[in-house]
Order: structure tokens, then sequence, then C-alpha cells
């Protein structure tokens, strides 16, 4: 499976990052930040007047309620970024995947590196959300620092299932219905912003076999540090699943692609 | 190798030592896409220091063929073996001792054109320090050193090129497969290019091209086989399928249309018999003769007035004429 060599693909990855890290970093930072004021504290100022609200939410405070899920959710929009077009072009245009294939790396090691690129790659962005709920007393828990792994997995729950998808097209014409019908109502509805009992009956079971759901529950949990040890296992479980479901579908979709 | 000499099962099997094995062996090589059949059965051999190319026109199969020797394809069926390995099952070892040069290029545009250089030669374990010093060795090689901190996307086709050939030889390679070395390179360019080329043929470095030139099969080329639909169709050295399927000298005439060289109107009746065949091309026929201006003699004694009319040299598109009854880059 994966021998050091794997960490080749990594590095090449990472060499393409140092050319936009700033930016990368800036949006992971900057877009929670965003959130956090103006829904976490606007917002919520309207919210936690209100006992029925409060209620609903278990009793936190709309800030402690947002804050934590936004680390699984800038976690999925940033792996969902890096599994569309940039994996595309790695296949396409710059075919950096095909000039990797002709070297001693297989297909197998490709998919690998690029999953472990993935991991590193959220899990910067993810610490930059981390940074920005520092900043808050209320969020300012040795639970951040649990949460930010659980996140990462969430992102790679995302990265590696759509890098599988990018593996098997020519064009990217499916990618914006993919982040307009897939990632971005996962991210309004997935238990962000609301608890999903509020969902309609039908769409709460949808939310809870996502990912992103088990994630937010979490991460929430983590940084609220009101986790139920019972539910960790389920979570992780979910999460884990769509990991393992992605990377093999990876393999398959590489190889067919690198070696036809 | 042997004829049908068979090693006698009663002797003990061993190695025979004194041949030493060729760098690649083809024997009933093939290529199925679903129902299409790309390769269709050819038998090869490459020998060390050999420079030895695959000609034929656009779709014979070229790029298939050059894949499954670089172990990124597998083969259908048929047994391939590079460096005496075998391609199905041991393809990280053979492309690990492999430089490969692809058909489109495939530079990182993201990167510099050293960093280009670097992280190919990571991807074959190489330790960074080596691979910078090796980077700017290959710089100074293929003339792009000034250029080294540049980004790739500026660069002329003919320097991603020389760039492509400088990452392929990273891994110092015995083997280079290059796929259509020069398509769309403008004369200097492609010159440069066979010069580098020529370089390291001196060096020792077995090469296997493909292409569709025939200027470029006759300068590169110690041996080299004609393909077309998906088989081998000729092989020899450019000197040598020449001499077999051309005469030493064309004359080329062109008619005005309507006239003798118009396709319709069967110009083998006025031209039978003149040189040892001839040819009839949409836009000129091709008289093929030991002596040119001999046949053009005859031609103008016969009182035929071509508007024009050239003697040369045959040249490998003469042969690939002659096999397929088709020129090769229309
Ligand atoms: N991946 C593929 N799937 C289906 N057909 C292919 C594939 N690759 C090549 N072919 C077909 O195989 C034939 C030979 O192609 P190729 O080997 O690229 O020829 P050449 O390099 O000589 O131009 C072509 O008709 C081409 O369309
Ligand atoms: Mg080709």
């Amino acid at each position: 499976m994966s021998t050091p060599t794997t960490l080749r693909v990594w590095e090449s990855q990472a060499m393409v990052y140092r050319k936009i890290w700033r930016s990368h970093l800036l949006l992971a930072f900057g877009q929670p930040l965003l959130y956090l004021l103006a829904m976490g504290l606007g917002v919520g100022a309207l919210i936690d007047d209100n006992t029925a609200s409060v209620e609903s939410l278990g009793g936190i405070s709309y800030f402690e309620f947002l804050a934590p899920a936004l680390l699984a959710t800038t976690a999925m929009i940033s792996a969902g970024q890096a599994s569309l077009w940039e994996v595309l072009d790695g296949f396409l245009w710059s075919n950096r995947y095909r000039a990797m294939a002709a070297t001693p790396l297989s297909p197998t090691q490709i998919a690998t590196g690029l999953g472990l690129w993935h991991a590193t790659r959220t899990a910067i962005g993810v610490t930059g959300v981390a940074v920005a709920l520092a900043l808050f007393a209320d969020t300012r828990t040795w639970g951040v620092v649990a949460a930010v792994p659980v996140a990462v997995l969430c992102g790679l729950a995302f990265a590696l299932p759509l890098s599988a998808w990018s593996a098997t097209r020519y064009g990217g014409t499916s990618f914006p219905a993919i982040i307009r019908f897939g990632l971005l109502p996962m991210f309004l509805l997935g238990g962000a912003f609301f608890p999903i009992d509020q969902l309609p009956d039908w769409l709460e079971p949808v939310a809870q076999v996502t990912p992103l759901w088990h994630a937010i529950e979490l991460c929430r949990g983590l940084v609220i540090e009101s986790v139920d040890p019972g539910n960790v296992g389920v979570h992780l479980g979910v999460i884990a699943a769509y990991v393992l479901a992605g990377w093999l579908a990876c393999r398959v979709t590489f190889t067919r692609r690198l070696m036809p | 190798m042997h004829g049908n000499w068979r090693w006698p099962a009663s002797l003990p099997c061993r190695t025979v030592a004194t041949v030493p094995p060729s760098i690649i062996t083809a024997r009933d090589l093939r290529k199925q896409f679903g129902d299409f059949v790309a390769v269709d059965g050819i038998d090869f051999e490459v020998e060390p220091g050999e420079s030895f190319g695959f000609l034929g026109p656009n779709g014979a199969g070229k790029t298939s063929t050059m894949r499954m020797v670089g172990c990124v394809s597998p083969i259908t069926s048929g047994q391939l073996r590079i460096f005496d390995l075998d391609a199905a099952s041991d393809g990280a070892a053979i492309r690990a001792r492999m430089g490969v040069v692809p058909q489109a290029d495939q530079l990182d545009a993201e990167l510099t054109v050293v960093e280009n250089l670097v992280i190919y030669g990571r991807y074959f374990d190489i330790p960074r320090a080596e691979c910078r010093r090796r980077a700017a060795e290959l710089l100074e090689f293929v003339q792009l050193t000034e250029r080294a901190d540049e980004r790739v996307d500026p660069l002329s086709g003919g320097m991603k090129r020389r760039l492509t050939i400088a990452r392929s030889l990273m891994s110092e390679p015995d083997l280079l497969l290059l796929d259509e070395p020069t398509t769309g390179l403008d004369p200097q360019a492609r010159h440069i290019l066979w010069d580098r080329l020529y370089r390291l043929k001196q060096r020792g470095v077995t090469l296997v091209l493909t292409t569709h030139y025939m200027d470029e099969a006759e300068q590169l080329c110690d041996r080299l086989v004609v393909m077309d639909q998906g088989c081998i169709v000729a092989e020899g050295s450019p000197r040598g399928l020449i001499d077999q399927y051309a005469t030493r000298e064309v004359l080329e005439l062109r008619f005005v249309t309507g006239d003798v060289g118009d396709h319709d109107a069967a110009p083998a009746v006025d031209i039978a018999g003149i040189g040892d065949r001839s040819e009839t091309l949409p836009d000129r026929t091709l008289i093929y003769a030991h002596d040119g201006e001999a046949a053009l003699a005859e031609v103008h004694r016969r009182g035929l007035d071509p508007v024009g009319s050239l003697v040369r040299r045959s040249s490998l598109e003469d042969v690939f004429l002659r096999l397929t009854g088709r020129t090769l880059v229309d």
C-alpha cells in the first residue's frame, strides 16, 4: 500500500501549495471569522433572548452552537474545492498524475499520496478556523484541539469520494451541480446553523447519513465539552466509512484512468 | 532467435550468457480497447545502445505501443519484456530505469522550470540535493539554464519539449522513450532537439521513438519498423528499407489538371515503362527510377509536358507509399 514513495506525491502537491498558501489560509481563517461575527454574534443576539430557542439548541448560546460546526464545514468546503477542478487538472491539463504514472509510482500510490495531501491541506485550513475559535472566550477550550483531527477526517470523507469522481471526468460540467446541490445544501442544512430536528421529517434522516452532520455533532460536543461517549464511535464510524469507501474508489478510478 | 532449435528436455537448462538480452522484446504484442484493436500482434526487439523507431501515420498504434512499453498500459495479450523483466508484473521496476517523453508535454505550469525537474526526480526517490545537482546539469544540456527560475508557461514549444527531455533524464535512464519528439515544432527547434538526442545516443542511451516524419526517422534511427493499422509492415535500417522498397531516385511530375496527371485520365498509358514503376497521387505523379534524369528525358521524348518536374533521392515516404498505397502525412 503506502511505501515512503507515496510521500513524493504529497511533496509535489505541497510544492504547488507553497505558491498559494497565503490565499488559502486567509480564506480558511477569514471566512469562518466572518460567519462567527455576523451569525454567531449578530444573529445570536436575537436568538439567545428567546428561551424556546436556547432550549432547542440544547441550552447553549447560538455562538457556542455555530462556532464548532465551522470546523467541519470549512473542512468540507476546502476539501471539496481541492478535489474537483484541481484533481481533474492532474488528469486533463497539467497532466500531473500522468507524469507521475510514468515513474515508479503506481496509480494506487498516487491516489494515496493525494489523500495524504488532502488531509494536510484540510488540516491547515481547519487550524485557521481553530485559531479563530480561540479568539473568543466561549470557544477557547482544549476540545478545539481534539476537534481538529475530526474535522480533517470529515474533509477526507468528502475529498476522497470527490477525487474518485473527478478521476473519471473529461470536463468540469458536473462540478457546479455538485457544489450547488451537494455541498452547499449540506453546509446550510446539515446541522451547522440550526439543529436538524428543525428540518422537514423526510430530510432529517438524509442529514443523518451525511458525514458532515456526524462531524458537526462530534466537533460541537468536543468544543463545548459535552460529548456523549456512546455516540463517538458511531460518529467516527460513519465518517471513517466514507473515507475508506472514497479511498477504495480512488484506487479503482485512478488505475482505470492512468493505466487504460 | 535460434530458429526452430529447442533445448533438449534431457539437458539441464541454463541461461545462455553469450547472447546479451535485448532491452525490449515484444512477441505477438496486442492492445485492444474494447473491440477496437489498436496494436495487432507485433514482434520487435530493441538492442542496448540502439536507436529504434516506429514510423507510421496517425492512428497506426505507435502511442499505444509506446504506452505498453512504458508500463502505463497493460498489454492485452502476447509477451513484453523490458530489461529482461516482465512488463505485466514488474512495471514499477521497469519504469524506474526508463525515461519517458510523452506525445503531449506534461509539465507543471504552476512550477518553475527547475522545480519541474526537481520534483520529477523526487518521484524516483532521488535525494533532493542530488535532484538539484542533476537539474542544473540537465538544464545546461538542454540549453535552458537562463530560464531555470521562470515559470513554464511562457516557454516556446521547442523549449518545453527540451525541458520534457531533461525531465525524462532526471533518473539517468538506460532507455529513453520518445513519442513524436518534434511534432509541431519549427525546423530550427527540431534540429536543436535532434542534436541533443544524437548526443544522448552517443553516450550510450538506448532511444526508442515514434514519428510520422521521414526526415526524423532517417536522422535518428539505426533501425525502424513501419507501422500501419496496428501492424508492422516492414522492418530495417532507413537506408535498407529505401533500397528494398524504393529505387535510388524518384522523378516527381506535376501536370495541369485534365492532363496526364489527372486522377481519372489513366496516366499509366503514357508513362508506362519509364523507370521501375510509378505512383499517381492527386497532385503529382511519381516515377521510381535508378536514374531520375534519364527518366525525365524519356518523359520529354514521349512528348509529355509536365508543368513541373523534380528529381530527388527516394525517402522513407516512398517506402511507406509503396507498402500501404497511401502517403504518410496528409
Ligand atoms: N484509450 C483509448 N481508448 C480507445 N481507443 C484508443 C485509445 N487510445 C488509442 N485508441 C485508438 O487506437 C488507435 C491507435 O492510436 P495510437 O496508438 O494513439 O496511434 P498513433 O500514436 O500511431 O497515432 C487510434 O485509432 C485511437 O483512436
Ligand atoms: Mg501517437
